[in-house]
C-alpha cells in the first residue's frame, strides 16, 4: 500500500536526527503541545497556552506583531543597503544616489526600508494607543508598559539616526535642528550635543557616529528590549483580556462596571 | 542590655566570605567607574578636523556701503553700515538653521521656524531666544577683513566695528 504524504512526515519525525533536534516528541496531547513551545529557544519566550479569543484580530489588531514584522523588514533591507553605503562625508551622498539609480533593486530596497520605518513609527504609536485604551497597561503589566515606552524611544532614535545617513540637505538641517534641541538640556546640553556629533557641527564624525548608532548599537538594544517585552507578556499572565484581570484590579479601575456585574 | 550590645557587635564583624564578597564587589565598582571614565574620554574627540573659526572675508571694498553680505559657507554676515564694518552670526539662535538676508524687507529671516531679526541682529519676532551674536572682526596686515566665529563681541559698541 502506498504511503500518504502525512505518513512520510510521520516517518521523518520519527527519525533519530529529527528527534535530536526537536526533543519534546510528537503527539497532540496538552503536554506535548506545551513542550513544543516551552522547549523551543525562540518560542519559549511566549506562553505555552493562549486563549483562542486573544488570537482574533479584534483582540489586539495584531499591532505588536505587525511592529515586529516591520522591524524584521528593516533588518532584512538594512543589511543589503550597508553593502553599498560608505559612512564617509565624501561618499555617503554619492552612495545614496548609486543605491537609488545604479544598484539593481537598490531603489526598491531603499524605499522598502524608508516606508517600513515610517510604518514602524506609526504602528508603535497605534500599539501604544490600543494597549492604553484597553487598559492593558495596568497591574501587573506596568513594567512591560515601561519597556514599551523604552522601545518607542528606540524606534524614534533609530528613525532619527537613519535620517542623517543620506547626507543631503534635508538630512543635514534636520540633524542640525535635532542636535540643537538636545543642547537645550539644562547644564550638560552642549556636552551631550558635542558627544553626540563628535564635534561642534554636523560633520564627518557625526555621520560615522550616527551610522554606528543606527546599524549596531540601537538595533541590538532594541532586540534586547523586545526580548524582555515578549517574555514579560508570558510572565504577566499572557495577552491582556478583560476577563482575566483580578477582580480587585478591575474594581479599582472601573468601580461602576464591577458593581453592575456584581448585581 | 550588655547582651544586646554583644550581639550587635557580633553582627558587625565580617567573616571571610563577606570580606571577599565586599572586596570583589568593591573592585568591580572601581573597575566600572574607571571604565565609565575611559569611555567618556574615548567618546570625546581630542582633535577636531573642523575648519578654523577665523575666516578671511577679503578686502573691505568688496562690501558696498549699506550692504549685508551672507557668507553661507561660514555662516556669517559682513555688514557695511554707516558706522563701519561689523560681522553677525548667520546661525539662528533658535535651532541652528542658516538665516538669509531679505533685501526687499530689510530684515534677516530664518527659513526653518520663521524667526526675524533686524540688520543689527536684534530679534523682531519668532521663537529665537536671543539676538544674532556679533562676531569679532578686524583688519590684518594685508588689509583683509578677518572674522573670528568663536568670539562674540557686544553689539553696537565702538570696538565691535571696523572702520577703514
Amino acid at each position: 500500500m502506498a504511503k500518504t504524504v502525512d505518513q512520510y512526515f510521520d516517518d521523518l519525525r520519527a527519525t533519530r536526527v529529527w528527534r535530536s533536534v526537536f526533543r519534546s516528541g510528537t503527539g497532540s496531547s496538552t503536554l506535548k503541545r506545551a513542550l513544543a513551545i516551552q522547549q523551543n529557544v525562540f518560542l519559549h519566550l511566549f506562553s505555552t497556552k493562549v486563549r483562542s479569543r486573544m488570537l482574533s484580530f479584534s483582540a489586539t489588531w495584531y499591532l505588536g506583531t505587525l511592529t515586529l514584522g516591520t522591524f524584521f523588514i528593516l533588518v532584512a533591507t538594512g543589511i543589503p543597503l550597508m553593502l553599498y553605503y560608505h559612512p564617509s562625508a565624501p561618499q555617503a551622498y554619492a552612495d545614496t544616489k548609486d543605491l537609488q539609480f545604479v544598484v539593481s533593486s537598490g531603489m526598491f530596497l531603499r524605499n522598502l526600508h524608508r516606508w517600513s520605518a515610517h510604518c514602524m513609527v506609526f504602528l508603535v504609536f497605534a500599539h501604544m494607543f490600543k494597549v492604553f485604551y484597553r487598559g492593558a497597561y495596568r497591574h501587573p503589566r506596568e513594567f512591560n508598559w515601561v519597556i514599551g515606552v523604552i522601545l518607542l524611544l528606540m524606534t524614534l532614535l533609530l528613525s532619527y539616526t537613519g535620517y542623517l545617513l543620506p547626507w543631503d540637505q534635508l538630512a543635514y538641517w534636520a540633524i542640525t535642528v535635532g542636535s540643537n534641541i538636545a543642547s537645550a538640556v539644562p547644564i550638560m546640553g552642549n556636552k551631550i550635543r558635542f558627544l553626540m556629533l563628535g564635534g561642534n557641527a554636523v560633520n564627518a564624525n557625526a555621520l560615522l557616529r550616527f551610522y554606528v548608532l543606527h546599524c549596531m548599537i540601537l538595533p541590538l538594544a532594541a532586540m534586547f528590549f523586545v526580548a524582555i517585552h515578549f517574555w514579560r507578556i508570558r510572565k504577566d499572565g499572557g495577552l491582556y483580556s478583560h476577563a482575566s484581570e483580578p477582580a480587585t484590579v478591575r474594581a479599582k479601575a472601573s468601580p461602576a462596571v464591577t458593581a453592575k456585574e456584581a448585581q | 542590655m550588655p547582651d544586646e550590645n554583644k550581639t550587635a557587635k557580633a553582627n558587625e564583624t565580617v567573616d571571610r566570605r563577606q570580606f571577599f564578597a565586599k572586596l570583589g564587589l568593591g573592585s568591580l565598582g572601581i573597575a566600572a567607574a574607571g571604565t565609565a571614565a575611559f569611555a567618556y574620554q574615548f567618546l570625546e574627540p581630542n582633535v577636531l578636523y573642523e575648519p578654523s573659526p577665523v575666516v578671511n572675508a577679503g578686502k573691505p571694498d568688496r562690501y558696498p556701503l549699506d550692504s549685508v553680505t551672507l557668507d553661507a559657507n561660514w555662516g556669517i554676515y559682513i555688514i557695511h553700515s554707516q558706522e563701519g564694518y561689523f560681522s553677525l552670526s548667520a546661525v539662528c539662535t533658535h535651532l541652528g538653521c542658516l538665516t538669509a538676508w531679505k533685501p526687499e524687507l530689510g530684515i534677516i529671516a530664518c527659513p526653518c521656524h520663521g524667526s526675524k531679526f533686524k540688520q543689527d541682529g536684534e530679534k523682531i519676532e519668532g521663537p529665537a531666544p536671543r539676538p544674532l551674536p556679533w562676531k569679532r572682526i578686524w583688519l590684518n596686515d594685508d588689509g583683509d577683513l578677518l572674522v573670528d566665529r568663536s568670539t562674540d563681541v557686544p553689539p553696537l559698541q565702538r570696538d565691535s566695528f571696523v572702520r577703514v
